[in-house]
């Protein structure tokens, strides 16, 4: 069994979300890339705990990225996987993204493909659904929990106010959430190992992006809080009723 | 070359988000000078025709067969057929559970753009370019859509529905059959409580609370003021609350009108999935609390003392009214 883990990297998650160049780029400057958690924490993890109950598991990572990615493809290696490829390009916009990832998995090379649930960059939430939707594979969304049982995958995901258990027969593609892996910190043992799991690095595929970001804003700042004294609450209550008309 | 509006429903219910979608659906078609038209798949008990009242003047329903309504494959089959049968220009969908199933394959399959979480009506004086959350709310980027036919999918919570009056005629709109491979195995709903995607008023719990037993407090003021209930991560990573209720960055991403945040000290992998909310109230006895920046009211203050007596304002205020 092959499973293919896409992986992204985004900024850690506290830092500062500003732009230059006329506001049309992300200023990167000093930020600290890291896995995107959803693909970490989840998607991955559960790979590897897969391949723990049955060895004969490979595990593929794949970025869409520059060379500034590879530190944290070689910390996805080193929490697990055997092989990563990293396709070499800016990511241009997710359709793009997804052709890539698409052209590199070509038909029925993978039983099993795991995305995140978004990037917390772009918030797209539009990868996993695009690659299968280019592969012609079914697609889980928002997994809380994935169980594998020969072939078959029992999936629960989240639907509105609760969840659903869905089955469907590989290949598929699943987008991972919160449940389906608890997060790990890779061990001394998986970092020396990593530095031996090879990286080949590709070239991109011919593909069309159909979208394009023109510039970025950041939201207005807050006016600032307007505190009530701790033995006053019924003057907030008054303050939602006829200020902020919210209850 | 009609705008597409996918109207999603579940158990009889049209969703909130989906008003919300009708009236950008009708603004959009009449920037584009052009007609705005729902879309629902299934059977729905009431006449529909009311609809029109948010300015779409056609519905077409999708009522023949069974269709597999979980599997995004078949669902993105019908909705290619049915804009190509529509000569749908934009297709617009919620940014929600649905929308991010379907949105993204039937962007790849029909080669339309994608923008998914917009926030705002296109800006059509330079091509067509949308205003999309970015940064998990830190921040928006304006996205260029440059393929002929175009897809919205629309952040809950962020157009307001008008009613502008009318109805809209309904059309059964005959696709060929299309079968799964999905089975759905079973079900959970948590009955009777609001979804926390669709609450105009969360009320949340993090640390502060110290103990899953003290969450009385914090349900009473939810019920109260009928809202949905969330948390802080460390509080669905402990089982104190269930993990559906978990926002934040990693978690569930909210904009309702009113966010009261109880014991949180606002990390800002916690603001990302509640900056978007119109209103925050924050209670927090450590006047530090980062949470304090983000928040239009507060209290500083113990929660034990606070909340029971907010709660006993409101039922005070109703009971006035
Ligand atoms: C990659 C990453 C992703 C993350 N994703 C998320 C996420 O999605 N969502 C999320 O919430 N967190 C997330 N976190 C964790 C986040 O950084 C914080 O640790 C977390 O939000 C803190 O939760 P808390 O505010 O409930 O607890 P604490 O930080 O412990 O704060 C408790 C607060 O309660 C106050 N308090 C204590 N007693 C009382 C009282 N009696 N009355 C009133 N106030 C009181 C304290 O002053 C304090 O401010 C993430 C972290 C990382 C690294
Ligand atoms: N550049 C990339 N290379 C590989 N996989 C990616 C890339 N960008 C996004 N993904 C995957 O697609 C998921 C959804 O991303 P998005 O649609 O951008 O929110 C992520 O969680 C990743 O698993």
């Amino acid at each position: 069994m092959n499973i293919l883990v896409c992986i992204s990297k985004t900024p850690d998650t506290t830092a500062k979300v500003a732009f230059k160049d006329k506001n049309t780029k992300f200023a990167s400057e000093g930020v600290q890339w890291i896995i995107n958690p959803y693909d970490e924490w989840y998607g991955l993890v559960r790979a590897i705990e897969l391949k723990e109950k049955d060895p004969s598991i490979i595990i593929h990572l794949i970025t869409v990225a520059g060379a500034d990615a590879d530190p944290i493809i070689r910390k996805a290696l080193a929490l697990g996987g055997d092989e990563a490829f990293r396709i070499n390009v800016d990511s241009q916009d997710s359709y793009y993204v997804a052709a890539q990832v698409a052209a590199f998995a070509g038909q029925g090379r993978y039983d099993l493909l795991f995305t995140g649930r978004e990037t917390i960059d772009y918030n797209g939430s539009s990868i996993g659904g695009m690659l299968a939707e280019l592969l012609q594979l079914p697609y889980i969304s928002l997994a809380t929990q994935f169980e594998l049982s020969g072939t078959i995958a029992t999936v629960k995901r989240e639907i509105e106010g609760g969840e659903e258990t869905d089955q469907v027969s590989l290949p598929c593609v699943v987008s991972c959430q919160k449940g389906v892996a608890e997060q790990r910190i890779p061990n001394m043992k998986g970092i020396m190992g990593a530095r031996t799991k090879p990286l080949k690095v590709l070239e991109a595929v011919a593909a069309e992006s159909m979208t394009s970001i023109v510039s970025f804003e950041l939201p207005p700042a807050k006016a600032g809080v307007k505190l009530v004294p701790a033995d006053q609450p019924e003057e907030l209550v008054r303050l939602l009723h006829e200020e902020a008309k919210l209850i | 070359m009609p705008v597409l509006i996918y109207i999603d429903h579940a158990d009889g219910h049209i969703k909130k988000s989906s008003y919300e979608l009708l009236s950008y659906g009708a603004g959009l078609a009449e920037l584009l000078g052009t007609s705005a038209e729902g879309i629902i798949l299934g059977t729905f008990p009431e006449d529909l025709s009311a609809l029109g009242k948010y300015g779409v003047r056609k519905i077409h329903q999708v009522s023949q067969g069974h269709l597999n309504e979980s599997d995004s494959q078949v669902l993105t089959q019908v909705l290619s057929e049915a804009v190509k049968q529509t000569g749908a220009q934009v297709m617009l969908f919620t940014n929600n559970i649905t929308g991010k199933a379907i949105a993204p394959r039937l962007s790849a399959r029909l080669k339309a753009g994608l923008v998914s979480g917009a926030v705002a009506l296109p800006d059509i004086s330079d091509g067509f370019v949308v205003r999309k959350n970015v940064f998990s709310g830190k921040a928006f980027a304006n996205v260029k859509v440059q393929t002929e036919i175009k897809i919205i999918s629309l952040n809950p919570n962020s157009f307001q529905p008008k009613e502008v009056g009318g109805t809209a005629e309904m059309v059964e709109l005959f696709l060929s059959p299309v079968s799964s491979n999905l089975k759905i195995v079973s079900t959970e709903k948590a009955s009777g409580e609001i979804p926390l995607s669709e609450a105009e008023i969360v009320v949340s719990g993090g640390r502060g609370l110290k103990g899953p037993e003290n969450w009385g407090i914090l349900l009473d003021l939810a019920k109260e003021l009928g809202a949905a209930t969330a948390c802080s991560r460390p509080v669905a990573d402990a089982h104190w609350r269930p993990h559906h209720e978990h926002v934040g960055q990693t978690g569930l991403a909210i904009a309702p009108n009113l966010y009261i945040a109880i014991g949180i000290s606002g990390a800002i992998q916690h603001l990302a999935g509640v900056n978007r909310s119109k209103t925050i109230v924050v209670i927090n006895k450590d006047p530090e609390a980062p949470f304090f920046k983000a928040a239009d009211y507060g209290i500083v203050g113990d929660a034990f003392e606070v909340v029971p007596k907010i709660t006993e304002a409101v039922k005070k205020l109703k009971s006035a009214h």
